[in-house]
């Protein structure tokens, strides 16, 4: 049910995207998402499949960029990338941390013709 | 062109947000896993509240309206929203129950979100504070299964406390590992049943609302 809405919320951005730009057809979206968001990919393509039906994106390729969650240590300043079950640093072992990636939720670009 | 997929959303939610401001209204998103407690927290709150300051709620349920009809009984106004079928409340939603809302009558509004850990973290409704019930009997290792919920709230309260004698779940850990994720974060560990740890969560509610 997550991805229903968020596919429709992007479908909806890039069918006025696409009407600005005068375009006919959507060929392609290309998405970033992080991984804190929990969007599944094969979920969103399933709900775009029927979601999209007779709208210009219709048949359209998207595309999955995903950006894995990492955050950055507050007591030694390093970067590290978050595990499953481990939100803490591999570093120094602190668990203050500030989360620096892995929110994205986006369309980058579409292609249009 | 980078665009946010829950740009309309967020449009929608600061329109929500201006609404409450122009009618001095403080909103309070409470969201939960089904059964954590959030019509008990809320009639807990309200009874604490009593004869201070008057509060509304908005009850967001897949469908029923049980709890609607619950927090009526206490006497303050209620607006129950039915998804059918949807897992969270959207700012859309909420636009629209707010017409049935005397906001100008109120200092305080609950509202009360879909039971779920997911969908209700990343649709914001135009709220002042996001609030976040885990109780006891689910567990301490729910932080790291739901990051993003327990990323972007400002309270978590720990319900059901009077069953830790009987449930595995370490107040310690868990504190420490919210904590972690979320430096911003306050903590009431509290219990809806026996009232432990109510005044101190209403005395931060209170504070909040400046």
């Amino acid at each position: 049910m997550h991805e229903l809405s968020i596919t429709q919320s992007m479908l909806n951005l890039v069918l006025e995207q696409a009407e600005k730009a005068g375009a006919k057809e959507v060929g392609k979206i290309n998405l970033v998402i992080g991984g804190m968001t929990g969007v599944v990919e094969e979920c969103v393509r399933f709900y775009f499949d029927f979601l999209s039906r007779g709208t210009p994106a219709d048949g359209a390729i998207l595309s999955f960029k995903a950006v894995p969650t990492r955050a950055k240590c507050r007591d030694c300043g390093k970067l590290f990338e978050v595990g499953e079950f481990d939100w803490t640093c591999p570093h120094c072992n602190g668990n203050n941390i500030e989360i620096v990636a892995g929110k994205e939720l986006f369309v980058e670009s579409i292609e249009v013709e | 062109m980078v665009k946010d997929i829950l740009d309309a959303n967020e449009r929608m939610a600061q329109r929500n947000r201006g609404l409450f401001d122009s009618n001095n209204l403080f909103a309070v998103n409470l969201m939960s896993s089904p059964g954590a407690g959030k019509t008990s927290l809320i009639l807990q709150t309200l009874k604490s509240l009593e004869g201070k300051i008057k509060v509304g709620v908005i009850e967001g349920d897949v469908s029923s309206s049980l709890d609607a009809e619950l927090i009526s009984k206490e006497g303050v106004p209620v607006v129950q929203i039915n998804t059918g079928g949807g897992c969270h409340l959207d700012a859309n939603m909420l636009s629209t129950a707010l017409d049935s809302v005397p906001l100008g009558e109120l200092k305080l509004l609950f509202i009360e979100n879909v039971g779920n850990l997911i969908c209700p973290a990343e649709f914001t409704l135009g709220e002042h504070r996001r609030v976040l019930i885990s109780s006891v009997p689910e567990g301490d290792d729910k932080p790291f299964k739901y990051p993003l919920m327990f990323n972007t709230v400002d309270a978590v309260l720990i319900n059901k406390i009077d069953l830790l004698p009987y449930l595995k779940f370490d107040i310690d850990a868990f504190s420490r590992t919210v904590k972690g994720m979320n430096q911003k974060v306050e903590i009431f560990p509290l219990s809806c049943t026996t009232g432990q740890g109510i005044e101190r969560w209403v005395s931060w509610l209170l504070s909040q609302m400046g």
